[in-house]
């Protein structure tokens, strides 16, 4: 069985369909680009999955459970973590407190010790244990992103939901952060993301869904995917508008 | 240990000192305690989530008029009882409808909701009762009062430093830096932010209930002055609204300020309340101790 299955997925904005009609599924442990050009839906895609914005139509579970309609913790509670487009940290707590929170609020509830081995841990794996009792609006740009990824891991979730995480990298951040993830999926995380470096994506993900104006256009091989007319149309379509 | 020993010895000797100070002494103490209270209670939600209620006075006032009308039908325990349920309730009910507005509407709200709390009491009074105002005697001493008020003070410090180490504690703290991670990051915001509401609003009327029979004669106009509201916000924000010892350190000298300039400057006193209240937000915006804390760190670094 699928672990996330987004069934006729519509979000109406009075008169826009940011996303209309989407379905496709998700295995355990896969990984999946989500591709499209701007203003494609990709985002809202990510925000009903997470709860962030309640869907106009249609229905989303994971494992099989409904999750479409539940608020944003519970879908949280539930094995959903994600990182945001803009990045968001908490500011004004320390780099351990900003990862500790997802550990005591998430899935697992651990509390005292045993938050802080999963808090650390989770810093570890981003390249922040050094840091760890900075605050987290002291760090640059690139390295809130590694938080809000150690964060969104703190929470030991079974689906990762990222907005181009990868955006913004430097070649060897790039290089750094496309391990981590693989790292991440062979651990067993099923991954989501959103994201526009292709190279990224052909390294990571073996199959993409593609949107283009809130619909569904592609759900295929990466390759296939990236060689689809359709899909070069979707993407050029783009190009032409500007 | 010294954290524990600390304040216990200083409550100790908070609690001998009206054997030492005059009638006048004692009534700055009353007073003193009260802000503190007051400060301390309001930072347990306000503090913590950056939520700026205006509403403390609703709630203030509600515990004094609960004394006020309860006071000859109850024993006093009984009394008091009464008026923190009457908070917890109307917490409750605002907390339910409101939090849930953000930023300026909630703090716009927070202050209507004392304005109508104010109306319908005197609405019900001059309507149904036929008695705009009631005075309370009651058998409590000054000293009684003072005593009944270090011991809410006290409890409410040492409820905040409990709540600050447990899950409800960290909730609050991100709610107040972005509730959007802390909804993603599993936090059921409504029922943290309500439990922390309620809670400081039974504390908000237990105040009130306190100190009413120093007013004696209690009307609307006299117990839900909004005046309260505002000194409680300033208080909290001049000492430090996030930290445990914050609001009381700002409450005190405030206090004294204040009594000061209204017994010398009667006319005038407004104006030179509004005047310090720009000055605490333009001086020391996240307050005295926090400022101290980045002051103490940056020696330490150099
Ligand atoms: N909260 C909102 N209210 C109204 N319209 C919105 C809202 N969020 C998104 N939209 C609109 O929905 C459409 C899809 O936006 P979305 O952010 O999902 O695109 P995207 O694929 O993530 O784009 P990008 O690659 O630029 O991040 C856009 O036209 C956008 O303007
Ligand atoms: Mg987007």
């Amino acid at each position: 069985m699928s672990l996330l299955e987004i069934i006729g997925a519509e979000k109406r904005f009075g008169g826009l369909r940011a996303v209309d009609g989407v379905s496709f599924s998700l295995g355990r442990g896969e990984i999946a680009g989500l591709l499209g050009p701007n203003g494609s839906g990709k985002t809202t895609l990510i925000n009903l999955v997470s709860g962030a914005l309640p869907l106009s139509a249609g229905e989303i579970r994971l494992g099989g459970r409904r999750i479409s309609g539940l608020g944003r913790d519970r879908i949280a509670r539930a094995g959903v973590a994600r990182t945001f487009q803009l990045v968001r940290i908490l500011p004004s707590l320390s780099l351990r407190e900003n990862v500790m929170v997802p550990a005591v609020f998430g899935r697992k509830a651990h509390w005292g010790r045993a938050a802080e081995r999963v808090a650390d841990a989770a810093l570890e794996l981003a390249g922040l244990s050094a840091r760890a009792a900075l605050r987290a609006s002291e760090l640059t740009y690139i390295d809130q992103k590694r938080l809000e990824l150690a964060r969104a891991l703190a929470a030991e979730p079974e689906l990762l939901l990222l907005d181009e995480w990868l955006a913004g990298l430097n070649p060897t951040e790039l290089a750094e952060g496309v391990a981590l993830i693989r790292r991440l999926q062979g651990e067993g995380l099923a991954i989501l993301m959103v994201e526009h470096i292709l190279d990224a994506v052909r390294a990571l993900c073996p199959r993409v869904v593609v949107m283009n104006s809130g619909r569904l256009i592609a759900d295929e091989a990466t390759e296939a995917a990236l060689s689809d007319p359709k899909v070069i149309a979707a993407y050029l379509g783009e190009e032409a508008d500007a | 240990m010294i954290r524990l020993l600390l304040p216990l010895a200083a409550l100790v000797l908070l609690a001998v000192l009206p054997a030492l100070v005059s009638e006048y002494g004692l009534g700055l103490l009353i007073g003193a305690a009260t802000y503190v209270t007051l400060a301390s209670a309001w930072a347990l939600f306000s503090g913590q989530t950056h939520y700026v209620s205006l509403a403390t006075v609703a709630f203030y006032g509600t515990g004094a008029y609960a004394v006020a009308v309860l006071n000859e039908a109850l024993p006093y325990p009984a009394v008091l009882l009464c008026a923190a349920l009457a908070g917890a309730a109307m917490a409750l009910a605002v907390g339910l409808s409101t939090l849930r507005l953000s930023g300026v509407y909630f703090v716009i709200f927070s202050f209507g909701l004392a304005e109508l709390v104010r109306q319908l009491i005197t609405w019900y009074e001059v309507n149904v009762t036929g008695t705009l105002g009631r005075y309370i005697f009651l058998d409590v001493t000054a000293r009684g009062i003072y005593w009944q008020m270090l011991a809410l003070g006290a409890a409410t410090i040492a409820l905040s430093a409990w709540i600050g180490r447990g899950r409800l504690g960290m909730a609050l703290r991100v709610i107040g830096d972005d509730e959007e991670v802390a909804a993603h990051s599993g936090i059921n915001l409504a029922r943290s932010k309500l439990a922390a509401f309620v809670l400081s609003a039974v504390i908000l009327t237990l105040a009130g209930a306190i100190t009413s029979p120093r007013y004696v004669y209690v009307e609307p106009s006299i117990v839900f002055n909004p005046t309260v509201s505002f000194l409680t916000v300033i208080m909290a924000l001049l000492g430090g609204a996030n930290r445990l010892w914050g609001p009381a350190l700002g409450a005190v000298p405030l206090f004294l300020a204040f009594e000061w300039l209204s017994a010398h400057f009667p006319d005038t006193y407004p104006v030179l309340l509004g005047l310090l209240f720009i000055g605490v937000v333009f001086l020391v915006p996240q307050g005295i101790l926090p400022a101290a804390e980045k002051l103490l760190r940056r020696r330490a670094e150099a």
